[in-house]
């Protein structure tokens, strides 16, 4: 399946998006985290700043999530995991929404119950979990509830390789195919499960060899390339819409940042995730557009500057926006 | 009720399959999945005759996956369904409490209230019936206590019709649990009490109402599912020594009608909690909770007691298992006991 012209640049615009805004968390986050604004002794103070708690960064996987998203409608539903804001990007989740949830405000997705982890947006049919594993099964009811109501709609869940040795993966790849149910499957191979390697939790170089035993197709794209992710996944997508089950892609991908935000990196080679950004997948699609004359630096200095203002506007709403009063947190257990 | 309604008398099970047919005749939002819920009607009879009435694809039986299918219970429900998803006995719950607490309890708290998820955990607790350690426990302490999660347990079929109809239209995660031994089942006996008239129309039970289903005056048992129909036998029993014990059934612990507790026991003085849940940090010590903070308004005439399995797992063996879970005579020698006291 070619990517047509407007897709090619839908990619490249939501990956320029996607880096902008990791990058910017990345700065925000650290915010009053370090010596020598934080309790004598420690080096850096988790619940601290603007933007408390854990802090799950993309920058090197926004592949994975444009490549599959490139081939998605307002209707079919995306679960992600604790390392979400690609996906969410990708699916058109309401930013300025998304970023207040982050920094706890009463005009976040979750009017501040949730954070970073748990982004849920029903309008275009998003959610993702801070446990490994868990969005299989539930994809799966989405694209069950799809077959039910007679939609052609799809479901995709993405998870990290650390997820494939969970027992939620495995049950919801034999229900999937056992139902033969609209989804697709996406392993982020980003090669650590926090820092413990693939190689030292995972029997088989590829997840996608797992496909076979569950009676559906398994797909590796070898190398974290947005093309490359398009065209599996719109294969994996079309099977689904037609009504022919389920797929599971392994994507090999890079993550530029720690598992989270302050991870020492002790268990990393010194300078590897220097040399990831060697094979940077935004200037690599650059360069495809430009070869293809549909970028030059004018339109590619536009683009950003477009970029830019969405992604610092989101920053500052959600830096912006009032919190919730405390007693709030009594809300919301239970619909009325 | 009207004259003209019609009533039979009805086996807990067949009035929860009867109330879940309706639902899914009036909705077509409503399905029905777990394991064996299909050809054999759920192991404890909780979906006879659903299959053949909507067939396979409303009907599903599931493989043995339990996170599997309670994810995917969520995804459905999230989706605008309203899924029933059975977990054959609620001692299977280790093996997807992950999908149950973490996200079916958490996410409409965790989405500010965007995301709703209308769905019923049917499941069979209790024992009695010799089925040993991790097939007989009842834990709806366990459910109550995670926030997000509504938790209904009936005593009888007439309860468990309006209930069950109640928790599908509720448009929050309900876990309901029903006890083997109240069931009606043709294989394991039973307390006949559970079997009485249903209405065969449709109605619905408000959640948070107990239900005050023998009045008294000496003493307040607080207590639900089976424990119930043992509880009408112990009353009987100290009725003939003169003793006239009020029996609150509580039918949902979440919500929790505390007023009718409060209310029972300011009438009374005195409070017995026989539960079928382990003794410690559960429902029991709860409803004992809820009086010592009332002190400044209630007068006991004698301490709170508890009846409840004793801080062991359930033993197989017919003489253990008797003694481990509270019987009839255990309930009429703790009020017994009750009555000695004479506190100022």
């Amino acid at each position: 399946m070619q990517a047509t012209t407007e897709q090619l640049l839908w990619m490249y615009e939501k990956m320029v998006e996607i880096r902008e805004y990791e990058e910017t968390m990345a700065k925000v986050y650290l915010e009053a985290k370090l010596p020598p604004k934080i309790q004598k002794g420690l080096a850096f103070d988790i619940g601290a700043g603007p933007v408390p708690g854990e802090m799950h960064l993309a920058a090197g996987q926004e592949p994975v999530a444009v490549g599959v998203c490139a081939h998605l409608r307002r209707d079919d539903t995306v679960v992600g995991a604790h390392r979400p804001h690609h996906f969410a990007i990708a699916k058109d989740v309401d930013l300025n929404a998304m970023t207040a949830e982050m920094y706890g405000k009463a005009t976040g997705l979750g009017r501040g119950k949730g954070g970073h982890m748990h982004l849920f947006d029903p309008a275009v049919k998003f959610s993702c979990s801070g446990i490994v594993g868990a969005g299989a099964p539930q994809a799966c009811g989405a694209a069950l509830a799809a077959r039910k109501l007679g939609t052609d709609a799809v479901a995709i869940a993405f998870f990290g390789e650390g997820a494939a040795n969970q027992g939620a993966f495995h049950e919801a790849l034999n229900l999937a195919a056992l139902w033969k149910l609209p989804v697709v499957f996406v392993v982020e191979d980003n090669k650590y499960g926090i820092s413990v390697e693939k190689s030292a939790s995972t029997a088989i170089a590829s997840n996608a060899d797992r496909a076979v035993a569950y009676g559906m197709p398994g797909v590796l794209v070898e190398k974290n390339d947005a093309v490359a992710v398009f065209e599996a996944a719109g294969e994996a997508v079309a099977r689904a819409r037609r009504g022919e089950g389920p797929t599971l892609i392994e994507v090999k991908t890079d993550r530029y940042y720690g598992h989270f935000q302050g991870d020492p990196e002790t268990y990393r080679p010194k300078g590897e995730a220097k040399a990831l950004r060697q094979h940077d997948p935004i200037p690599a699609l650059g360069a495809l557009l430009r070869s293809r004359d549909l970028l030059d630096d004018e339109s590619d200095a536009a683009l950003r500057t477009r970029v830019s203002a969405r992604v610092q506007a989101a920053y500052d709403f959600g830096r912006n926006s009032p919190y919730p009063e405390p007693q709030d947190a009594l809300l919301h257990v239970f619909a009325d | 009720m009207s004259t003209t309604t019609t009533t039979r008398r009805l086996t807990m099970a067949q009035a929860i399959s009867e109330a879940t047919a309706q639902e899914m005749a009036r909705d077509p939002r409503v399905f029905v999945m777990g394991e064996d819920v299909g050809k054999y009607g759920g192991i404890f009879s909780a979906t006879t005759g659903l299959l053949e009435q909507f067939g396979p694809e409303r009907v599903m039986d599931t493989p043995i996956s339990e996170t599997g299918f309670m994810g995917a219970a969520l995804g459905a429900a999230a989706e605008g369904l309203r899924p029933i998803s059975e977990l054959m006995f609620v001692d299977f719950f280790g093996v997807c409490f992950d999908q149950i607490y973490n996200h079916i309890a958490k996410n409409h708290y965790m989405s500010g209230g965007a995301c709703k998820y209308p769905l019923v955990i049917t499941t069979g607790i209790g024992g009695g019936y010799n089925d040993a350690a991790q097939h007989s426990q009842c834990l709806y302490s366990i459910f109550a206590h995670v926030p997000g999660l509504k938790v209904v347990v009936p005593s009888n079929a007439y309860d468990a019709k309006g209930l069950m109809t109640t928790a599908i239209r509720d448009d929050n995660p309900v876990i309901f649990l029903y006890h083997k031994g109240i069931m009606g089942l043709s294989w394991m006996s039973y307390f006949e009490g559970s079997t009485n008239e249903v209405p065969e129309a449709q109605y619905t039970i408000p959640f948070g109402e107990a239900c005050v289903v023998r009045e008294g005056s000496d003493v307040t048992i607080v207590t639900l599912s089976q424990m119930v129909q043992k509880s009408m036998l112990a009353a009987d029993q100290l009725a003939t020594e003169g003793i006239s014990a009020e029996i609150l059934d509580l039918r949902t612990l979440v919500p929790l009608d505390r007023a009718a507790v409060l209310a029972s026991v300011a009438k009374t003085g005195r409070l017995l909690v026989a539960d079928e849940d382990y003794l410690s940090y559960g429902l029991s010590g709860e409803i004992a909770a809820l009086v010592a903070e009332n002190l400044d308004t209630l007068r006991l005439k004698a301490p709170v007691r508890r009846l409840a399995v004793p801080d062991v797992p359930i033993p197989f063996s017919h003489p253990l298992e008797q003694f481990a879970i509270p019987q009839v005579d255990n309930i009429v020698a703790s009020v017994r006991g009750l009555m000695t006291f004479k506190l100022d």
